[in-house]
């Protein structure tokens, strides 16, 4: 027993010491920010250094105001922000590389077609629980909701205006995979997902629709085209330097320009957000 | 020694995890506040631990009598062969994976309940996908435990003339109590920690259950939920409802240990 803890002991150490030989004269790439996009950067970086070696790129979260905070301190040489940059962040520059989408979905046996906004937040209220109020049978309404700390949720309550306290929710769910497996198997249910995600099952055959927001299709066409209102820019940002659109340091520079390319798209896809068009 | 020792640090590592949340103002708030919203600062762990106890004492409650009764009429009452091959399917069911339960659940058992009452996903799915996770294995257990009484026993019952029933209720079950109390508590801490299939099927709603029908959340699928996103005291809350699942297995292991403890000191004296 000793003896197989002791060889234990001596693997576990030179598997550690193994991981720090990255060596000394690696570049080093700093990102913070917003949560929504530090999956997808997790993975552009992970591409990113393979093909380039010599470089770590470190993803850290924290929120999108973390990011601008960073930046502009000069802490990071790249920041996540998952919203557009107002007015008074002109000396910080976005690099657009996604934009991310929510839908609303329903089970296809559900006769209702559309949704006004203030009935969506009936719906998610309580306020609302029967589907004869929109025209649909007389069933109650299945109320499928996000995990908190997702940014779904955030997005989604922050359109509609609602504080999370006041969410009536049967079913919570987290990822959109699970949400979209609820809303399948329940003719009752209405769900909220990245419409990426949506798309793909309904290309795949699932029983569930997406419905307009606002009066506009939920469509990753929509979303790209900046028309769809539930939707937002995921941006990268850097600092304005003296002369506009250059970056400060060179590895920052290559790595937005690799994560604007055709060979982020894959990825971009893979993580159900839109790739920005052009 | 050494599991002794990785659970030692397991629990040393939850506790530093959950230390800045268990010693600030807001340590108490994990049952003083009105609900579980984390983000808005809000961390009332009172539903999701009842969620636990109800999901887990109601799954032991369906399937201990459906492992007692298949255990005794393997053993007793069915021919050997056909003992034999319900044990191996009983080893088939024990090994698939939970997450396979959960899935034929949420595609299955919840649409079905649905159709009947509310949404489906309730703490009665819950129920029914954790008493079919944890029947195999306990049937395996209370079929061993049967095993294990001594078969003179039983012979010397049956040549004093008792009958079948009187044998089992008098000799065969007091002599296996033991084990089967043993075989209950093992399934109690699994069903206290499944974590995908509950999640699957339960709803994961964090407001009091008040009703079979209704949402409940589990303090495995609370972690497995929010732990991926959480940040800073929403983080450390987390680490905290860990920190009560393991008192609750604790708990559980304890009483094993009690039970076997006294069940030695009983045979010592006699």
């Amino acid at each position: 027993m000793s003896r197989a803890f002791s060889l234990f002991l001596v693997v576990i150490t030179l598997v550690l010491v193994g991981c720090n030989q990255r060596g000394a004269d690696t570049e080093r790439l700093l990102l913070t920010g917003s949560s929504t996009m530090a999956p997808l950067l997790t993975e552009l970086a992970i591409a990113f250094e393979n093909q380039r070696g010599q470089t770590r790129i470190d993803v850290q979260t924290g929120g999108s105001s973390r990011g601008i905070t960073d930046v502009r301190r000069g802490l990071v040489d790249i920041g996540m922000v998952s919203r557009s940059l107002n007015d008074k962040e002109d000396d910080l520059q976005a690099h657009l590389i996604a934009q991310d989408g929510i839908g609303l979905i329903l089970n296809t046996a559900n006769p209702v077609v559309s949704l006004t906004d203030q009935q969506i937040v009936n719906i998610y209220t309580g306020a609302a629980d029967n589907w004869q109020l929109f025209g649909g049978a007389n069933e109650p309404i299945t109320v499928v909701s996000k995990a908190e700390g997702r940014s779904t949720l955030d997005l989604f309550l922050a359109y509609f205006k609602l504080p999370v306290a006041d969410l009536r929710a049967h079913i919570i769910i987290g990822d959109n995979e699970q949400g979209i497996k609820a809303v399948a198997g329940n003719a009752k249910a209405i769900g909220y997902v990245s419409i990426g995600a949506a798309e793909y099952s309904i290309r795949a055959g699932l029983p569930i629709k997406l419905i307009p927001v606002n009066g506009v299709q939920a469509s990753t066409d929509s979303v790209s085209s900046g028309l769809f209102p539930l939707s937002r820019p995921l941006n990268l940002v850097t600092r304005v330097e003296a002369k506009p659109g250059q970056v400060s340091s060179t590895t920052a520079a290559d790595f937005i320009r690799f994560a604007q390319s055709d060979k982020a798209r894959a990825l971009i896809l893979r993580q159900y957000f839109v790739p920005p068009q052009g | 020694m050494l599991a002794a020792c990785i659970v030692l640090l397991i629990f040393g590592f939850l506790l530093t995890e959950a230390w800045p949340f268990l010693f600030s103002e807001h340590g108490g708030q994990l049952f003083t506040d009105a609900v579980w919203h984390p983000t808005t600062g809000q961390y009332n762990l009172v539903p999701v631990i009842l969620g636990t106890l109800y999901t887990t004492i109601g799954a032991v409650s369906v399937a201990v009598p459906f492992a007692l009764a298949t255990a005794i009429f393997c053993q007793f009452y069915a021919p050997r062969w056909f003992g034999r091959l319900y044990t191996s399917v009983m080893e088939v069911l024990a090994g698939i994976p939970s997450v396979v339960y959960g899935f034929w659940g949420l595609v299955v058992l919840v649409p079905l309940v649905a159709s009947w009452q509310g949404s489906g996903a309730s703490l009665l799915t819950g129920i029914l996908v954790l008493s079919l996770m944890i029947l195999p294995t306990g049937t395996l257990l209370a079929i061993a435990a049967l095993k294990q009484v001594p078969s003179e026993w039983i012979q010397g019952s049956y040549a004093l003339g008792l009958s079948r029933w009187a044998t089992i209720k008098n000799i065969a079950l007091p002599a296996s109590g033991h084990g089967m109390l043993n075989a209950l508590l093992l399934q109690s801490t699994r069903a206290i920690g499944e974590t995908m299939a509950v999640l699957m099927v339960c709803g994961n709603s964090t407001l009091f259950p008040f009703g079979l029908f209704e949402p409940v959340r589990t303090l495995s699928a609370n972690i497995a939920l929010e732990m991926a996103y959480a940040m800073e005291m929403h983080r450390a809350a987390l680490y905290s409802s860990a920190l009560v699942l393991m008192v609750m297995v604790f708990i559980l292991l304890f009483l094993n240990q009690f039970q076997n403890r006294l069940e030695s000191t009983a045979n010592g004296k006699s």
